[in-house]
């Protein structure tokens, strides 16, 4: 694994300069290899594989649709999940794996480029909604397609875990061979993220037994804040918007949920179903507290797909303007352009600040409820002041 | 009967004014509980300037939260439209 504290020994010009060039290259060698018809290069990437100039999706005979349409589609395509993915505009696709399974046809791995962008059949089965849900080809066959695919949001998942165990293996690495020595580089930069949530979130919100939910809370954090940054990537291998998908957050504001039942102490239970309350309130009190109990997690996991996806759908609108003002007149399209393009910058940023500021308040608020879970003896000063 | 037929044919789009309504309303709700929590950050920060930190990371959690809200409603207004 690399060890990151010598790779900021250069100036930083040389570094942008690296970064910048190995971005031209990937993504220009991406756009080259996509005007070459069907002679697979193989390019710079194993896994590209070569569309045909007449199978770029969207590109079809039919009459051309109103530009509101145009859009529409377009903002819920990029907002929704693909069977490819796009990795430079829709010149590239990027074919991912398929994993379907049907009662007649069994388990069946495929790569979904065998669907040709939805014009070809494959198995019976074929691509509709721009790749988006596989469906039977004969519409009158109800049979249940199970689809376990590897579409762009998982891949965005696994890719984002990937990053995360680079960063923060080489780190540890960097704390091993550094011991005792003042932290430098990137192991500064995550060091005082790192220390800032625990110190002023886990620790404050979990009190003392902090340390047992520690891997939780971290990962939270920083998957949310790295699936976020990558989501805001224009090109590949970023610019999947994972975390806007309602399945991740659904699926760790379960695992909150199940980790604060787990682990919540008596005092907990007997708080939501024994409150300390006369008898008669106890048929308006219990109601709302079991509600309250599924709902926080239930708006933990609203909060994060509703600001991400918002998100997404502001910046591309503000950037479709352009293609809207400019489909009645050409010429106001033109000098929409610098206003358009000056207001998607300012929510881009805008955008950093929310990835960053949501997956702290998912962290804040699922210490806050693990800490009410297993807290300890507030409960009884209460009733000895009485 | 063909008033009936005319409300017919508007129904559906009856339910994508509610949706927008409701976005609207949603928007002001935001820009409330929002404004009256900058506000008063701003009055404190006023009041004691060397808490101005302090005041700024509550201040943006406190938004946060309200926001959480707020997107609840949007989230409604799109399941309206879409579904």
């Amino acid at each position: 694994m690399p060890d990151f504290t010598s790779t900021f020994k250069s100036s930083p010009l040389s570094k942008i300069l690296l970064l910048t060039a190995f971005c031209a290259f990937f993504n220009l060698n991406i756009l080259r290899a996509s005007h070459e018809g069907h002679e697979d290069k193989g390019a710079t990437h194993t896994k590209t594989e070569v569309s045909n100039e007449h199978e770029i999706a969207g590109v079809t005979d039919e009459p051309e649709k109103p530009i509101g349409k145009q859009v529409s589609d377009m903002i819920l395509g990029h907002i929704g999940d693909n069977h490819y993915w796009d990795a430079f505009g829709h010149y590239v696709l990027l074919p991912l794996p398929c994993i379907v399974y049907t009662e007649s046809q069994g388990l069946q791995f495929f790569m979904s480029s065998q669907f040709h962008h939805g014009e070809h059949a494959y198995n019976g089965m074929k691509l509709v909604n721009m790749g988006a849900k596989i469906v039977w080809e004969d519409a009158a066959k109800t049979e249940k397609i199970y689809d376990f695919s590897i579409t762009k949001v998982a891949a965005t998942v696994i890719l984002g875990s990937i990053v995360l165990l680079v960063i923060f293996i080489g780190v540890a690495r960097t704390y091993k061979k550094r011991a005792g020595m003042a932290p430098k580089g990137f192991q500064n930069l995550i060091e005082s993220l790192f220390i800032f949530m625990r110190d002023g979130v886990i620790k404050s919100s979990v009190g003392p037994r902090y340390k047992q939910f520690m891997p939780l809370l971290m990962t939270i954090f920083w998957f949310i804040f790295i699936v976020n940054l990558m989501g805001n990537i224009p090109f590949f291998p970023g610019g999947a918007n994972a975390t806007g998908n309602i399945a991740i957050p659904l699926v760790m504001a379960l695992v909150v949920l199940l980790y604060v039942s787990v682990n919540a102490n008596k005092n907990y239970w007997k708080h939501i179903f024994l409150p300390d309350v006369p008898v008669g309130l106890y048929i308006l009190l219990i109601p709302i507290e079991i509600l309250g109990f599924f709902l926080r997690p239930f708006v933990l996991m609203l909060r994060l797909f509703a600001n991400i996806t918002a998100g997404h759908i502001i910046i591309l609108g503000f950037f479709s303007l352009i293609f809207i003002f400019g489909s009645m007149k050409e010429a106001v399209g033109y000098s929409v352009a610098p206003a358009s393009v000056a207001f998607t910058i300012f929510m881009g940023m805008l955008e950093l600040l929310v990835s960053f500021l949501q997956a702290f308040v998912f962290t804040l608020l699922s210490s806050l409820y693990i800490g009410m879970a297993i807290e300890e003896h507030g409960h009884e000063h209460a009733t000895e002041k009485h | 009967m063909i008033l009936q037929d005319a409300v017919n044919a508007a129904a559906a789009n009856y339910s994508k004014m509610g949706a927008a309504i409701g976005a609207g309303l949603a928007a002001i709700g935001a820009g409330i509980g929002i404004g009256r929590i900058g506000g008063s950050a701003m009055e404190s920060i006023a009041r004691q300037p060397e808490s101005l930190g302090d005041i700024r990371s509550n201040m943006i959690v406190a938004a946060a939260l309200v926001e959480g809200a707020v997107f609840f409603a949007i989230v409604v207004c799109l399941l309206i439209l879409f579904l």
